[in-house]
């Protein structure tokens, strides 16, 4: 059994860095590539395309990304987990296969993980009993129940591992927690109980740290983005599991970025609730006992987590469409740039009035004097150039283009000395919201399909 | 008593959860971080972000790596995709917190 697995984390969000998957495999010893690909929003465009088409619904750039990355996975000898398959984890599977027969990988074997798309199951759910409460305001599931367009249930390392044992070198899941794709090969390789909730626990914050790409190497870096050296190649993280249940955060020495106990530290904390309570599907880790200590350059030990029991529940993600949203912005310059900005908003706010239509909200900020810093920001002088930036919010998609034809025409009917308008009218964008709630474990089973390619 | 800006002292990093923002506040040395505890209650820091926060303040103690989690509750303009805020995420409250001033002792030596 091997004593030490490197984890490498190749994207933090889709979207994130398109080359640095490939460099983690190329520049050096890593032994598994984890990928985040979704957020809440992600699951619903999915569900769309998928219902357009039910081939589709995972990320689609995944597939040109394993032409170039497949031959180095297999050369290296590397496992590939993500959660690129999104609604369709089996669709996505099958479309690497389509990559790998085609370069002759006979025998590689790709697992989909999936049964975590409750959608078609909601109504007998909530039949059954299971309110699916939103977290947040504990409303009822049934109330926005015909503006659903996505509900997941997040797994945790459990089918992973289970991909693993199959002898699976590419995994792709839907919803699996970003924690449980770095958790999996650990529990996989040192073959640690799943009671054993500290070690459990220490996977779980290599997850963490993982899970936001190279927010853990320099990225994003408060106390020292000066010192990060070639922020143009970042070295993305790689936690070094140790079987006796501690990690080092490292990177490779080839890249650029920067790991030390500060870095780590305030990718800790990022997005954190109760410290001491960090829930996921395989347990609760305490953050509150992490240990860190500068081991070397670029290497940081964390050790000494605590952990305790999972919950009964998996946390569900539902998204349904609540509406429009609309933000414009135009630049006012000096003199009196403040003031030229703020009689804009009050002219903008009249003519909606004066139009008769009616928002939910409408919120103006700007940016420049305020916009980031609201009533923390000290006031400042006659500032070179201020951005009005006004949104609106509401149901009533005509009074959305009303306000969205309103915003240009203050370059030649309000103050003076304007621009910044060449993007042209502001767009009216769909509102998919986002409704967490929790579901008893035993009402929904994770499903694991592994085929090998002939 | 001296007034010392909390950038001095820590750095940061914030998120959103829905449409509470959390921040990390982390000591820079291991002797700021009872100072942070002592005078960043959820009071002032609360008081300090205004109209920014409309809901309440909890904080969360990690000795361990010398940090305070502060939740600031209904503080996103309703959060993820609903907001019409810049910061849409919160991901500058983190700047924002380190702007306040505390109260540092003497001789405490301070950069």
């Amino acid at each position: 059994m091997k004593q030490m697995i490197r984890i490498a984390s190749g994207q933090g969000y889709w979207g994130d860095r398109f080359d640095a998957p490939i460099d983690q495999v190329r520049e050096g010893a890593i032994d598994y590539l984890v990928m985040d690909y979704l957020a809440e929003v992600t699951m619903s465009i999915m569900q769309k395309q998928k219902s357009r088409d039910p081939n589709l619904g995972y990320a689609k750039d995944f597939v040109p990304l394993m032409e170039k990355l497949l031959p180095l996975l297999v050369e290296k000898n590397v496992t590939l987990i993500t959660n690129a398959g999104g609604v369709n984890p089996v669709g996505c599977m099958l479309a690497v296969r389509g990559i790998a027969e085609k370069m002759g990988m006979s025998g590689l074997k790709i697992a989909a993980v999936y049964g975590d798309d409750i959608l078609e199951q909601l109504d007998s759910l909530i039949a059954s009993g299971n309110a699916l409460k939103n977290m947040e305001t504990g409303a009822e599931l049934s109330t926005v129940r015909n503006r659903v367009s996505s509900a997941n249930v997040y797994f945790g390392a459990r089918p992973v591992v289970e991909a693993l044992q199959q002898g699976a070198q590419v995994i792709v899941t839907g919803r699996v927690t970003d924690t449980g794709i770095s958790l999996a090969p650990m529990i996989h390789e040192f073959g640690w109980d799943w009671q054993d909730w500290d070690k459990l626990a220490t996977g779980v914050v290599g997850g963490h740290i993982n899970e936001c790409g190279a927010q853990a190497s320099g990225g994003n870096f408060f106390a020292g983005w000066k010192e990060v050296p070639d922020m143009e190649r970042i070295g993305f993280p790689i936690v070094e599991a140790y079987a006796d249940g501690h990690l080092v955060i490292t990177k490779h020495e080839s890249l650029g970025g920067l790991v030390d106990v500060r870095t780590v530290k305030e990718q800790l904390v990022y997005e954190l609730g109760n410290p001491s309570e960090y829930i996921t599907p395989d347990c609760v880790a305490d953050f509150a006992s992490i240990q860190l200590e500068q081991e070397g350059k670029n290497r940081v030990r964390v050790f000494g987590v605590k952990g305790k029991p999972d919950t009964p529940f998996y946390k569900v993600s539902i998204s349904y469409f609540d509406g429009y949203t609309s933000i414009g912005q135009l630049t006012y310059t000096w003199p009196d740039a403040l003031q030229k900005a703020q009689k804009a908003d009050e002219i903008i706010r009249k003519r909606l009035d004066y139009l008769g239509v009616r928002f939910d909200e409408i919120r103006t900020e700007f940016l420049g004097y305020n916009a980031c810093g609201g009533d923390t920001a000290p006031p400042i002088e006659d500032p070179n150039e201020v951005v009005l930036h006004i949104g609106v919010r509401g149901h009533n998609f005509k009074d959305m283009t009303t306000f969205s034809k309103e915003v240009i025409p203050l370059v030649l009917t309000g103050p003076p000395t304007v621009t910044g308008f060449g993007g042209g009218r502001p767009k009216v964008r769909e509102v998919i919201a986002y409704w967490p709630a929790l579901l008893k474990k035993e009402t929904v089973q994770p499903k694991v399909l592994t085929i090998e390619v002939i | 008593m001296k007034k010392v800006q909390l950038v001095k002292l820590a750095h940061a990093r914030s998120g959103d959860k829905g449409d509470t923002a959390n921040v990390g506040v982390i000591a820079l040395k291991p002797e700021y971080y009872p100072v942070l505890v002592k005078e960043l209650t959820p009071e002032r820091v609360k008081a300090h972000f205004g109209r920014n926060v409309l809901g309440p303040v909890e904080r969360f103690e990690m000795p361990n790596i010398g940090a305070l989690n502060f939740l600031l509750h209904n503080a996103l303009g309703g959060g993820g995709t609903l907001t019409l805020k810049h910061d849409a995420q919160g991901k500058v409250v983190s700047a924002n917190i380190l702007r306040m001033y505390i109260d540092v002792p003497d001789e405490l030596e301070v950069p």
